[in-house]
């Protein structure tokens, strides 16, 4: 297992290998569907786009005493488009789940970025790895607001590396 | 006549919802748990362990399941000897409403294909009724999530595709999904009807139980050969290939014009969240 620590760096993404299971700890964003069409109009989005990581979820609200409530990733296709221009800003992890397009895997390469997914449906399990959350941008858009999440330990298998390799190729892929 | 209260209905629809969305079904956990036994990657065993400590967690009621909460559908059987004095549908929506706000659950209902701004509180939901024999009022429930839905499809095939054709469309739309719906999944299909009857038959299937089978001796075959087929596959937990892609699959028919052979292919996450009430 790999521990990767924000805000991501080259050195980091040519070390990840697909399959792999990586642990991050840090500062991670929220960004979904709606979030990206106006992050990508952004001339000054209120965090760094450089090194950062952004996971595609939408979490159901929080009771008193706990940060977030189920905070699973969505699928990640949807944004395949939406991510080509904040890649070349520099976002370098993407964690959702899924596959995603060709042409989304070539400029990811291209941009040195890393796609990462973790366990679809686990939103209790994943939600317990986030120490706290803070809504940053587009509150109008409620769950599907960027919020700002310290992560601790935060589980995701490799899915997309640099090198051209898919977590979801497999032998008797006749599709 | 009998009367039936709607408060007892926008009741026990709050109280479905919040219940579904924190506890899975325990026949649906047996059925991860042998998975797991089947599986040979660490990788595949991973993700399938992570599903039922998952459950665990979301049984505590802190959080739920999965975040996204879904959109409530209703299959609705009222017996033809009930009455109510008021709107049911509205009853059924204050249900959702005050399930989704007291349950801590996601509001993902948008009011326009392209305005797209939430409704709040999770209405409306969509709700299919059937007058039938009786004095009750029952209701199928299900929070039905997006990531899933996204990956089902209706065809209208022709009679000579027959059951050859049917399978091939099932196969070849679970290999386009891959792991976008969350699998294992249950597949949910409806043959026959029309277009939307079909569509209808295939989100009903996904309401039975998950060990029964169809009581047509051909359905019911191609419902085993389907559930063999779909896993040999190697689509595996999330698309990360391995030996367990379906948990079930379940096939509900209906007679059909003698120049069609609709079929609907309704794909359900294996956060499989539903429940009937009995009024």
């Amino acid at each position: 297992m790999i521990s990767l620590h924000t805000p991501i760096t080259d050195k980091d993404i040519t070390a990840l290998r697909v399959g792999e299971k990586v642990s991050i700890s840090g500062t991670i964003y929220t960004a979904r569907d709606q979030a990206h069409i106006r992050l990508i109009e952004e001339k000054n989005p209120k965090f760094l786009l450089d090194g950062s990581v952004i996971f595609y979820v939408g979490p159901t609200p929080n009771r008193d005493g706990i940060p977030i409530g189920a905070s699973g990733p969505t699928s990640s296709y949807r944004m395949d488009k939406l991510a080509v221009p904040l890649m070349e800003r520099g976002l370098k992890l993407m964690i959702g789940k899924g596959d995603r397009s060709k042409e989304f895997q070539i400029e990811m390469i291209k941009n040195k970025a890393v796609y990462l997914i973790a366990t679809g449906g686990a939103g209790a399990l994943l939600s317990s790895r986030i120490k706290s959350s803070k809504i940053i941008m587009y509150d109008d858009l409620k769950s599907e607001a960027i919020r700002e999440l310290e992560v601790e330990d935060f589980p995701c298998f490799v899915a997309y590396d640099i090198y051209g390799g898919s977590i979801f190729e497999r032998e008797n892929n006749n599709g | 006549m009998r009367k039936i209260s709607l408060h007892e209905v926008t009741e026990k629809v709050k109280e479905s919802v919040i219940k579904i969305n924190y506890n899975l079904d325990q026949s649906l956990v047996a059925l991860i748990q042998k998975a797991i036994q089947n599986e040979i990657k660490d990788l595949s065993k991973s993700i399938l362990s992570d599903i039922l400590e998952n459950q665990e967690i979301a049984r505590e009621g802190k959080v739920p399941l999965c975040q996204d909460t879904g959109v409530v559908v209703v299959f609705l059987e009222i017996g033809r000897d009930v009455f109510f004095d008021g709107d049911i549908y509205e009853s059924i929506n204050e249900g959702v409403r005050q399930g989704y706000s007291e349950g801590y659950l996601r509001k993902s209902i948008v009011n326009h294909p392209f305005n797209r701004v939430n409704t709040l509180d999770n209405t409306p939901a969509i709700i299919h009724t059937t007058i039938v024999p009786g004095n009750t009022l029952k209701l199928k429930i299900t929070s039905k999530g997006g990531g899933s839905e996204n990956m089902s499809k209706v065809t209208m095939l022709t009679p000579a595709d027959g059951i050859e054709g049917v399978k091939k469309l099932v196969l070849d739309q679970i290999l386009y999904a891959g792991g976008k719906p969350c699998p294992p999944i249950i597949v949910g299909i409806g043959i026959g009807g029309n277009l939307e009857k079909s569509a209808l038959l295939a989100k009903e299937s996904l309401m039975r139980d998950l060990d029964d089978e169809s009581n047509d001796a051909i359905i019911a075959q191609l419902e085993r050969d389907l559930y063999k087929e779909i896993n040999a596959l190697g689509v595996g937990p999330m698309g990360v290939g391995g030996e367990t892609t379906c948990l079930a699959v379940k096939i509900n028919y209906y007679p059909m014009h003698i120049a069609s052979l609709p079929v609907a292919i309704n794909i359900q996450c294996h956060s499989a969240r539903h429940t009937e009430v009995i009024i």
